[in-house]
């Protein structure tokens, strides 16, 4: 073994990842904050929306891949914003041109833009175009087992249930439906959208999830680079609680963690 | 005279041009960006050899940040 072999890496489509938290490029105050707030997650795997770039109104604008080198990072471009498997299936097509053939992907296809549930009929029908055409597709969607799995059997390479709603920082709403995503599931199942703090990503990891993906947890924050940290070490520190097994629940149980002999007479005592 | 719709917004231009002279006219050559023309991508490979005609629809992509 190599001194610093990661004996516990995320693999998602047969490549290996050291860090286990996945993060959003979205929302930060200039590409300099996205930048120090990426590098201090440690993530590996970075989100990109593809958009409509300017047609010579602002020549000499920044691009963000100056700050985020696609040499350096896993660019997972989205489809953020789409409602129909056919927009989010030409969206990740320009991803891969733009990104000279690159083919893992984040597949989303939204039901409304008030709630931004994922629309999983479409989501269903985009990853069967998309796995038929070469992409590796991690696939968000909502938290209901058996499209998970129906997910999975089309062929994506981890699926990616909502904790809650995109941007709501509620936290984990069901985790048992996560436990049965998790108990069902081959491929890697990676929590995104809902996460709000750095307890949520922990408990999320606790259930047995093999990463979490995060975006406005650590945006919205009022230091976005310190959460950045935090969600680091809360994402280790539960795939480590995961992995020791913690002990049982009891309401109570009469076995205190100091030794029961050898404790001095009781005042009073003859 | 041709009149295309790019990102939305109609464009016309006197002579004929093919996808790499546009995006040269839109002052976009060398950086990463994606064409799509009525629907169909067009290879970066491909942009010499393919002439815009009356009417089309281009998208052109960039990476920007999101979740």
């Amino acid at each position: 073994m190599k001194p610093h072999e990661n004996l516990d890496p995320l693999v998602i489509a047969g490549k290996s990842y050291n860090s286990r938290l996945l993060i959003g490029t979205g929302k930060y105050q200039d590409f300099a904050e996205t930048r120090a707030a990426v590098e201090a997650s440690g993530a590996e795997i970075v989100t990109v929306a593809i958009r409509r770039t300017n047609i010579g109104q602002n020549k000499g604008e920044p691009s963000l891949l100056d700050f985020l080198p696609p040499s350096k990072y896993t660019l997972l471009p989205n489809t953020a914003g789409c409602y129909t498997a056919d927009d989010a299936v030409r969206t990740l097509r320009l991803a891969r041109e733009l990104l000279d053939g690159h083919e893992l992907v984040k597949l989303e296809v939204l039901g409304d833009p008030k709630t931004l549930y994922p629309n999983v009929v479409d989501t269903l029908a985009a990853a069967r175009t998309l796995v038929k055409d070469g992409f590796k597709v991690m696939v968000y969607t909502s938290d209901d087992p058996i499209i998970a799995k129906q997910l999975e059997d089309i062929g994506c390479v981890a699926v990616m249930p909502l904790a809650s709603l995109i941007g709501s920082g509620m936290g984990i709403l069901n985790p048992w439906n996560l436990q049965i995503i998790i108990e069902n599931a081959r491929a890697p199942v990676i929590v995104d959208a809902g996460v709000g703090t750095a307890s949520d990503a922990t408990v999320a990891m606790e259930l047995g999830c093999d990463g979490v993906l995060m975006n406005t947890a650590v945006a919205a924050a009022r230091n976005p680079v310190l959460m950045a940290t935090a969600m680091d070490k809360a994402v280790a520190a539960g795939r480590a609680a995961f992995l020791a097994g913690r002990m049982p629940k009891k309401l109570y149980s009469a076995a205190p963690s100091s030794p029961t002999t050898g404790i001095i007479a009781p005042s009073g005592s003859k | 005279m041709i009149s295309v719709t790019i990102n939305g917004e109609r464009r016309q231009f006197d002579t004929p041009l093919n996808c790499a002279e546009l995006i040269d006219r839109l002052e976009l050559a060398g950086k990463r960006v994606a064409l799509e023309r009525n629907g169909e991508i067009v290879p970066r490979s491909r942009h010499a050899n393919e002439r815009l005609t009356d009417g089309d629809r281009l998208e052109i992509v960039v990476a920007v940040g999101g979740g």
